[in-house]
Order: C-alpha cells, then structure tokens, then sequence
C-alpha cells in the first residue's frame, strides 16, 4: 500500500543550532494506527509539528497523499486533524462556536448535521453552549478531538492524547480512535504509555534523540515479548553444554553456574519439562529455577539506552 | 483563496467584539461625552470659534480619529496576540489557509469594528453639536482608510509583542501622544511658532487634518499631503506585512 504520509531525511534544527530532528525517514500507511512512543523531549511533537505545519523542516521533504507540507501546504494540510499535547482553548468561546471555527479554517462550509453528530460521539452534545473555560480538563480534551474532526480529515495526529486522562476518557478515547480506523482515517498517536501503543497501535515506531529507532508491526513486537527465558542455576560449573542436551537452545550463563533456555510461550509446547528431565538424565544437579519475560518495555528501554 | 476561513476568522473576531458590547461600543459613547461636556462645555464656552467653526463642532474630527485610531490598534493586535499567547495559533498554522487570508480576516474584523465606533461617536456628537458635513464622500474614505491602515498596523504590533506589556506599549506610548500632539483638539495654527514646525513631522496631523476638512472644508495641511500621508502608511504597512509573510517572523519558525 502506497505510504499516505511520507517523511524523508528530515532534518529540524532551531536557531540556538539545536536538531530536535536528525534526518528522519518514515513512511505511514493509509488506515493505520501508528504509535509513536519515545521519552520526553526525544522529538515527537517537532515530528508531529513539522508534518501538520506548524513548523517547516530545515531539511528534507514532507508529503502526505503526495502533496509536499510545504509547497502544496493547502491539499496536505485540509487531509490533517490535529490534536495538541496542550489543552489551547479560546476561554470565553462556545464549545459549538469553537468547533465551527476550526471547521471555516479548513475551508468546509457550514454543516451543523456534521459537528452534530461528532459533538454527540463526543458526549459533548450538552456542552454544545457551555464557554470552553467552564469544562473539565477531559471535556476540553474532547473538544480538541472534537476540532480535530470537524472538517473530517483522512489523517488524524493525536500528540499524547491521554496524558493526565482519567481511565474512563482513556477507554473512550481508545473506542473512538477504534471507529476512526474502521471509517479509513489514519491515526498517528504519540505516547510514553507502552500499553496504549499495545492497546490500540497496528504499527509501533520507536523515536528518541531526533531519531527513528524502529518501526515495527506491533505483531512482531509483541512475538518478541512472547518470548521467554529460562535460567536454571547449577550446583557444579559447566564448560559445555552436554551432548545429550545438543537438541535444546541452551546457553551457558558467562560463569557456567547456569544454563538459559529459550522458549515461546505462545507455542504450545515449551519444551520445559522434557528438557528438566534429560537435565537430570545427564547428571546435572539444579539448585533454582528462574523465569524472565522481554516486554515492550524492555524492548524500548534497550532501544532507548543503546543509542548514547 | 480560502473564503471559509477568511469568514470563519472575520465571524469568530466579531463574535468575540459583540461578546463585550459594552467595554466595546458603550464606552466610546461615554468617553465622547465626557469630551463634549469637559472641552465643548466647559473650556469650549471660553473659545470662540477655530476657523469659522463651533470649537464644539471642530474637536468632533479629531475625537473620531482619536478612538478610531486607538480602538483599531488595540483590538487587531489584542486579536493576533491573543491565540499566539493561549496557544490557538496552532489552528492558524495548522490549517490550510494563507498569510493573506489569516491578515484580512483579522484585519478585516478590527477595522470594521473600529468603523462602527467612530459612526457611533458621530452619531453621539449629533446630539451635542450641529454637523454640517460637506464631503461625505472623503470623509468616509477617511474614515475606512484610517480604521484599515491602523487595524495592519496593530496586527504588526500583535505580531511583533512577546508580552501583554509590549502589545500596550507602542498605543500607550507612541499613538496616543501622538494623537493629542496631532490637533485633535486645536488647529495647528494655534501653536507657537516653533512648534508648528515640529508639529509637521508628526504624521497623524495630516491624517486629523484631512478628516477635518472633509467635515468642514478647512484644513491645516493641503488635503493633498493628508492623502500621501494615509496612503505612505498603509503602504508602509502592507510592505511590513509582507516582509512578515516572507520570512514567517516571529509566527512559523
């Protein structure tokens, strides 16, 4: 499938000579969920900004459905919904007004059917005539999804949209991000919580320090967090790995007091009790038995500390 | 061009001008009185006539300009500054809409509020003075041109300001001096020698001036200087707007 959006070498570097951004290449695919996660300050809101416009790149080119962000900036900007990591509101405007205002800008005509029915999806149907100012932080929250959506865009950017959200927003945050996707939108979401990126993602890319680490079907990674191992401790150093253990992926622990084993728990075997038998078949003498699992975390944590 | 968005702007700014009637339109209404009773009423009695004219009558140009001008800086640089400060202007730049469009909705507000303002004013003096109008024509040309060319003067302003304090020093400090030293109240003639000079290089005397003579058929300056004059500064304007535009200052990094 034909990326929707496409970022190539991207390169962002402010006027103190800072690069928020140090030649990054992604592409997005239409109809997916991408979950950007990575810590704070590692550069994804400078990504998020430089795709919707807010900022232009230094270097390196920007295209969504094929329009450059930058010479084409009317078709690729009227494809985008945006919703901002902070909460900006006009204080003393109507929820209602503050939704058709953003649906003008997009160049849409009037179509009070339409934010009808996004407002009601919202449940923010009753605040219709409440200023922005007298909502709850989550109620603001929604009016900014709700902005986002008023001129129906294709891609939808959501800049941490459940930081400092209560668990019942967060659920409806993720059903409505759920509905998107089967209407065909895009949706981008940028997170430090692993397990919104494992909740709803398709597809997980791993930024940090201006740079993409990894972008992985969430399949994929989640196989690898399947994965476990098995370290069972010895009472007598080995040097070798009996021959008559040879069928087994053992590994001999850097001080051969212990073997690490391997296995997948999503299969059906794991292969632990045939292996604790032939180890006592073999002579060897077990003195404990632990358990580790590699999750996303893990997984990003490494990816996080490699890069110095 | 992006008509929606130009409309979306124009309706929000309105919508917020209409959302503080009475800071908006009822206190120029009760500052001009305020004039008429303190200059027209009270110091006006001690003066005579200024060239032929009621002294009551001759401050009503320089009254309008005076709010027109003041009210158009203040509400199109409140306008700009207000969404960079809460944080809006991720809209604005995120939206598909252009520099051109984003001025002329903004603008296009503010001079037309300033516009209301000063009809209001006029409408208000009626009611002290007699007004005898004899270029209406220029004198709404005036008018319009004025509110337009200080509304892209205080959107520059709202720009240009990091802070509430720098969006109210350049009215505070330059425009309103400028506008009392500007003959608002006095013909220019009435100045000691030196200081009719000096006044000159002080642009809002022609534009007072001009507004004046399409009211009365007197004038200050030539009615021709007064014309160069508001054109020089709405070109000057313009020409700052664009150089924004160009380089994305202090908007689009």
């Amino acid at each position: 499938m034909p990326a929707i959006v496409q970022v190539s070498d991207v390169v962002k570097r402010y006027e103190s000579g800072f690069e928020a951004l140090k030649g990054v290449d992604l592409e997005i695919e239409e109809g997916e969920i991408l979950a950007l996660l990575g810590p704070n300050g590692a550069g994804k809101t400078t990504l998020i900004s430089t795709i919707c416009g807010i900022s232009h790149p230094t270097s390196g080119t920007i295209t969504v459905s094929g329009h450059d962000v930058v010479k084409n900036y009317r078709k690729a900007r009227a494809l985008i919904g945006l919703v901002p990591q902070e909460i900006a509101l006009e204080p003393f405007e109507t929820v209602w007004n503050s939704v058709s205002f953003t649906r003008g800008l997009f160049g849409k005509a009037k179509d009070d059917a339409h934010l009808e029915s996004i407002l009601r999806q919202l449940s923010l149907w009753d605040k219709k005539d409440a200023q922005t100012k007298e909502l709850s932080g989550g109620m603001k929250r929604r009016v900014l999804i709700a902005k986002a959506l008023s001129h129906g865009p294709r891609i939808l950017f959501l800049d941490e949209p459940t930081a400092g959200v209560d668990v019942e927003l967060r659920k409806d945050m993720w059903e409505i991000v759920g509905k998107l996707k089967q209407d065909g939108v895009t949706i981008i979401l940028t997170t430090h919580y692993i397990e919104e990126a494992e909740a709803i993602a398709d597809r997980v890319g791993v930024i940090n320090q201006g740079q993409i680490l990894l972008v992985e079907d969430k399949a994929t990674l989640m196989a690898q967090m399947g994965r476990k191992q098995l370290r069972i401790a010895l009472q007598e150093p080995i040097s070798a790995v009996p021959e008559s253990l040879g069928s087994y992926t053992l590994e001999i622990a850097p001080e051969g007091d212990a073997l690490v084993y391997h296995y997948d728990t999503t299969n059906e075997r794991t292969g632990i009790t045939t292996l604790l038998n032939d180890l006592q078949t073999a002579g060897l003498t077990m003195t404990d038995l632990k358990t580790q699992e590699s999750s996303l975390e893990d997984i990003f944590v490494d990816l996080v500390k490699e890069k110095p | 061009m992006n008509l929606q968005a130009i409309k979306a702007i124009y309706v929000h700014e309105m919508v917020r001008f209409f959302r503080t009637l009475m800071q908006s339109f009822l206190s120029p209404v009760l500052s001009t009185s305020l004039y008429f009773v303190v200059f027209g009423a009270a110091i006006g009695s001690r003066i005579d006539q200024i060239e032929g004219v009621s002294y009551g009558a001759f401050i009503v140009p320089g009254l309008i300009m005076l709010s027109v001008m003041t009210q158009s800086v203040s509400n199109a640089s409140f306008g700009i500054y207000f969404p960079k400060f809460i944080g809006t202007v991720y809209e604005l730049l995120s939206a598909p809409v252009s520099f051109l469009e984003i001025v002329i909705g903004y603008v296009g507000a503010a001079a037309t509020k300033s516009f209301f303002i000063g009809v209001i004013i006029l409408v208000t003096a009626h009611f002290f003075v007699d007004l005898d109008i004899q270029h209406p024509g220029a004198m709404l040309a005036f008018l319009v041109l004025t509110c337009l060319s200080f509304s892209l003067f205080g959107f520059i302003i709202g720009i240009w300001a990091g802070n509430f304090e720098q969006l109210q020093i350049i009215p505070l400090l330059i425009i309103t001096p400028l506008v009392f030293l500007g003959g608002s109240f006095y013909s220019i003639t009435m100045l000691p020698g030196i200081w009719q000079t000096i006044t000159l290089f002080n642009p809002v005397v022609y534009l007072i001036s001009g507004f004046r003579w399409s009211f009365f058929g007197t004038a200050d300056v030539p009615i021709i200087a007064s014309l160069l004059a508001i054109s020089a500064f709405t070109a000057i304007c313009l020409a700052i707007i664009w150089w924004i535009f160009r380089t994305g200052y202090k908007i689009r990094s």
